[in-house]
């Protein structure tokens, strides 16, 4: 026991460091510094966190890791027992000097797992609730992204679920937060309308520009929305860093994605074809790979996810097969899957990005796999995931 | 026949207005610091809760002429209240209609606060949250959140303290007495005419007037109650 607390002392104060340090680079900007400590039921919370001034970081943990805590904190809907918050070179809480920023005047928006409108108010009131004078020219551009031009004159109880939820989004947006704080916004809608908001959410949060702090359990929502990742376990900071470095990271296969684990490729789309409906990318290093068919025209950037277990390794490109795509890489890492005792774990690196593969002990040692070796990565166009 | 005439006499009509007038009063008074206290006790913990809704309770449970007797006490020329708004402001409430508008407002004061309180406890304190979050400050989410979602429970109560307020005997006639046109209300009135030999058919008039009176502003209330959740359900659907 007192091994383990030591344990995860070393690694907060290992983290506070780093949040100190990005605090200091960010100074001016929005970029989110904290260091909380707080009493929770059966544990305690005790993370140092720095949060980017761009792009979304996750909270990600099981139910019960006080994830959703922190956020209440970060949020000032609670007040931690010790520690700081500051977004750029404003404190919001510091215990020590006893500052405590009310929450309405934190300049923060908060997405809820519910959506919380108000029911006597019409769509519109509810957008335009503390929505200040200077941000009346964007309602129109955030009605529209949010697609929910058509619902403006309804009242909050008409709504289907995941309308109801968008419109939470843009009445938090419309505040001209200065950070984006979403409390698992997709929880309680099902299967079709939860993809539905995630490409909303995935949309939006490209073009806001503004850091988001979003909330979850859910390794596939993370994977789709995620730029960067603060891994909570037990109230602790477990792992933090870019997201598609901690998905290369083999020791941390069962907390993301287990089973499902993937890899994320950023990509640029070069041309279509219309015929087969796919669509044929170029990797960082010049590599192409043929998708099914995305919306996008030639030039844009995109994000594919392919799973682990639907990338195969060969010697040389083998003639006659179903696969589409043989990517050139080298062996970077092989480790025995943490949680598969028949797989090993294979990290690949082609250019500046890596690819990971799960394959199986005997076709590793058949194969006489070593680190450093060159080997062909196949993978079937139909298991790119380009939806996100 | 029992009724000479159905027209009302001016006698009646005084009874009526004064009621009216006394209950409207009393309400009034009561109506601001009774949400007050409801959203005091709905929304904050502090020390003393327990006591001070017990005190606030204490009318419903008090015979009315005890509560009746310690206005005299403390509003009485003599009583410690009294004296000071005599000798400050020379007023002086005992026998009054002022008088009697106090005593209606004590005994209807629980009923409002009762009403108002459930029905702010009834608003979902996320709802207040979320407001908060969007940069409203307490006050705003008070009257831009909490009050309007309350209207059912403020209609209902308004309207339970005004017949309260309305039917008030003990009180009245211990503190404020029985004088014509100025505090004679109409349980009064009715009183007196029973106490009067041969004024039994003035005394059943009363009676059917008090009871109109009272169907009226009961389906008032649950009128306007209905409309009120009318109109939050339609916006709720």
């Amino acid at each position: 026991m007192n091994d383990v607390s030591r344990r995860h002392t070393d690694r907060a104060s290992d983290a506070n460091a780093d949040a100190d340090a990005d605090a200091d680079a960010d100074a001016d900007s929005n970029a989110l510094a904290c260091r909380v400590y707080k009493r929770l039921g059966d544990f305690d919370l005790d993370v140092s966190l720095a949060v980017p001034a761009s792009g979304v970081t996750a909270l990600f943990g099981q139910s019960g890791s006080g994830k959703t805590s922190l956020l209440r904190l970060i949020a000032g809907l609670d007040r931690p027992d010790g520690g700081y918050v500051r977004l750029g070179e404003r404190t919001l809480s510091d215990i020590q000097q006893k500052i405590h920023v009310p929450i309405h005047r934190r300049q923060l928006g908060i997405v809820f797992q519910e959506a919380r409108l108000f029911p006597h108010y019409r769509v519109r009131g509810n957008l335009t609730y503390g929505m200040p004078p200077a941000a009346r020219s964007r309602f129109d551009d955030l009605v529209e992204l949010l697609g929910i031009e058509s619902l403006l004159e309804r009242l909050p109880g008409t709504l289907s679920g995941g309308e109801a939820r968008r419109v939470a989004i843009g009445r938090a947006l419309l505040t001209q937060p200065r950070i984006l704080l979403m409390d698992e916004p997709l929880t309680g809608l099902d299967g079709e309308r939860k993809q539905e908001l995630l490409r909303y959410l995935v949309r939006l949060t490209r073009e806001i520009d503004i850091p988001v702090v979003y909330v979850s359990h859910d390794t596939a929502e993370i994977v789709a929305i995620a730029d960067h990742l603060a891994l909570i376990e037990q109230g602790r900071l477990a792992a933090h860093g870019p997201l598609d470095e901690l998905m290369m990271r083999l020791d941390l296969t069962d907390r993301l994605g287990g089973f499902d684990a993937t890899t994320r490729l950023s990509a640029k789309v070069v041309d279509h074809d219309h015929r087969y409906s796919l669509t044929r990318v170029t990797l960082d290093d010049g590599q192409t790979l043929r998708i099914p068919a995305v919306g996008q025209p030639p030039g844009t950037s995109i994000r594919l996810s392919v799973g682990v277990r639907d990338v195969a390794l060969a010697h040389a490109m083998p003639q006659g097969t179903s696969y589409r795509n043989g990517l050139d890489t080298t062996i970077e890492a092989i480790e025995p899957s943490p949680q598969e005792p028949s797989a090993n774990e294979v990290r690949l690196i082609f250019g500046r990005q890596r690819l990971r593969a799960r394959l199986t002990r005997q076709a590793c040692d058949e194969m006489q796999l070593e680190v450093g070796d060159t080997i062909v990565a196949l993978i079937r166009s139909v298991a790119f995931d380009s939806r996100l | 026949m029992l009724f000479e005439s159905i027209a009302l006499s001016d006698a009646e009509w005084q009874a009526i207005t004064l009621s009216l007038k006394i209950a409207g009063s009393a309400v009034g008074w009561i109506l601001l610091p009774g949400i007050a206290v409801a959203w005091l006790l709905a929304r904050h913990e502090f020390r003393g809760k327990a006591l001070l809704d017990g005190l606030l309770h204490l009318p419903l449970v008090l015979p009315p002429v005890v509560v009746g007797y310690l206005l005299l006490l403390s509003l009485g020329r003599n009583g410690w209240l009294g004296q000071w708004l005599y000798q400050g402001f020379g007023l002086s409430l005992p026998f009054t209609w002022q008088g009697a508008a106090i005593a209606g407002g004590v005994m209807a004061f629980p009923l409002l606060v009762r009403a108002v309180r459930l029905s702010l406890e009834a608003v979902d304190p996320k709802l207040e949250a979320a407001a908060g979050t969007l940069g409203a400050n307490r006050w705003r989410v008070l009257f831009t959140i909490t009050l309007p979602l309350a209207i059912p429970g403020l209609l209902t109560g308004t309207v339970l303290a005004f017949a309260r307020a309305l039917s008030e005997f003990g009180a009245t006639i211990t503190f404020a007495s029985n004088i014509p046109g100025e505090t004679r209300t109409l349980p009064l009135a009715l009183y007196t005419l029973i106490q009067t030999p041969g004024k039994e058919a003035a005394a059943a008039r009363l009676c059917v007037l008090s009871i109109v009176i009272a169907m009226l502003s009961l389906m008032a209330s649950e009128w306007l109650a209905r409309r009120a959740r009318q109109r939050l359900e339609e916006r709720d659907r």
